[in-house]
């Protein structure tokens, strides 16, 4: 079995002296480990940083052995990161939770959105843009854990314009007025998550990283006893504080 | 299936040496023979060695360095510069600075780096006796000497974050060109680093 694929690095453990299970995010074959021989040398090394992009061909005699990888550098993006604070927990926050995904369970899009999210953290000046891509993939990867918030309509009047809210109990979106003799107890819906032409406020990235969080640690981390990661919160407060 | 050709003790001391890291199975048998041939000269003080380093080493109460002496003998050494704080990984690090023997401080081993993928959270650490000694020794400078590494980096940051209160000196090391290197063989990110951090000639 062999196959050839893009990969966006999320980790690397220590196999023996001088190999690692490297845990890839791959286009086509989803969430992936392999075991990396000499990965701890000081070719490999820097390769297999979180946040970088690499060419993978993994090789294995069964489908369901862990199998070995090999890679090539595709884009070294942690010696950008490793400057600001935020940039690096952006980025372990981000691995964190392509890690809730079932292994080899291919998702497309996830790897597209994680991959230009990667890309963008290592610039100062895409800050904004990086925590706007990350709300969206926060909120896609509740969709690919089956967990998906039904967005499109006000769930009390079926109205689909100037939807303001969205209900924590059932997960639909409600519209301004609707939801107003409610909102100390609706979770704000900010409008750059319905249209991926408007910018997003820091305000309404604090108010969707709460949204996609609620979820999240109701639906996906909850069940499995653990909470989120610590490096979300991070990447959070740094955004809070730079508002 | 091969026959034993050593008795029990020599075979369980192959399986020890095994163990080592840099040493297999073949390679640790060479080293017993070896042992063995040479058992006055090297086995016995080697034993010795062993045995009197099993009974007396101690982790430093203070650093986190490993010694026979509880403070280590840096934080006993009154010569040494009180004032610099030195933050490593590891005892391995603490070990290779002083080697190259470059700075006069005292050091601080945290154990280890934060780690989401081997849940190694900032509990796990030594951080917060870090942050004791920041605020009862004089110290004005701290220098992270942490590895260039994502999970490093992310360690420097958040140990840098916890210690701004204290308003100490927080430094790190530099990255760029190692001593030796070639252009043509260093990866992108170690050139862009070297880039960004360029000096006037």
């Amino acid at each position: 079995m062999d196959w050839r694929d893009d990969g966006l690095v999320m980790g690397a453990r220590r196999h023996g002296e001088t190999s690692v299970i490297l845990e890839l995010m791959t286009r086509g074959h989803g969430r992936h480990l392999g075991l990396v021989r000499g990965g701890r040398s000081r070719r490999l090394r820097p390769v297999l940083q979180p946040g970088n992009l690499v060419a993978a061909q993994w090789r294995a005699r069964l489908e369901d052995h862990l199998g070995a990888l090999t890679v090539e550098p595709l884009a070294a993006r942690a010696a950008h990161l490793l400057d600001r604070a935020v940039a690096l927990n952006g980025v372990a926050s981000l691995c964190a939770l392509l890690r809730l995904l079932p292994e080899r369970d291919p998702h497309e899009d996830l790897f597209e959105m994680a991959d230009a999210i990667a890309a963008r953290l290592g610039d100062i000046r895409d800050f904004e843009i990086a925590a706007t891509m990350m709300a969206r993939f926060e909120l896609a990867l509740l969709g690919a854990l089956g967990f998906g918030l039904d967005l499109n309509a006000c769930a009390l009047t079926g109205a689909q314009d100037d939807l303001a809210y969205v209900s924590p109990k059932s997960g639909r979106a409600v519209s301004r007025a609707a939801g107003a003799p409610w909102r100390d107890r609706l979770l704000p819906y900010p409008d750059f998550l319905q249209h991926e032409s408007i910018a997003a406020a820091r305000g309404d990235l604090i108010a969707a990283f709460r949204l996609t969080g609620y979820f999240l640690t109701r639906d996906v981390l909850n069940p499995r006893g653990v909470t989120l990661p610590a490096a979300r919160d991070l990447y959070i407060d740094a955004l809070a504080r730079a508002a | 299936m091969a026959e034993k050709v050593a008795g029990p003790e020599i075979e369980k001391l192959v399986q020890l040496l095994a163990k080592l890291p840099g040493l297999g199975p073949r390679s640790a048998r060479r080293a017993v023979l070896h042992l063995i041939r040479k058992r006055e000269e090297l086995l016995a003080p080697l034993a010795d060695a062993m045995r009197i380093a099993e009974e007396r080493i101690v982790v430093c109460s203070v650093c986190g360095n490993i010694d026979t002496s509880d403070p280590c003998t840096i934080c006993r050494d009154a010569r040494r510069d009180a004032s610099i704080l030195v933050v490593v990984e590891t005892v391995a690090d603490l070990w290779a600075l002083e080697r190259a023997g470059l700075l006069n401080a005292r050091y601080h081993v945290l154990g280890g780096v934060l780690s989401p993928l081997d849940g190694v959270g900032p509990d796990d650490l030594a951080i917060a006796s870090l942050v004791a000694r920041v605020r009862a020794e004089e110290t004005r400078e701290v220098v992270l000497a942490v590895n260039a590494t994502v999970d490093g980096q992310t360690t420097a940051h958040y140990v840098a974050d916890v210690l701004s209160p204290s308003g100490v000196k927080v430094t790190r090391l530099a990255h760029g060109v190692p001593v030796g290197g070639e252009l043509d063989y260093l990866d992108e990110g170690t050139l862009a680093a070297a880039l960004e951090r360029r000096t006037v000639f």
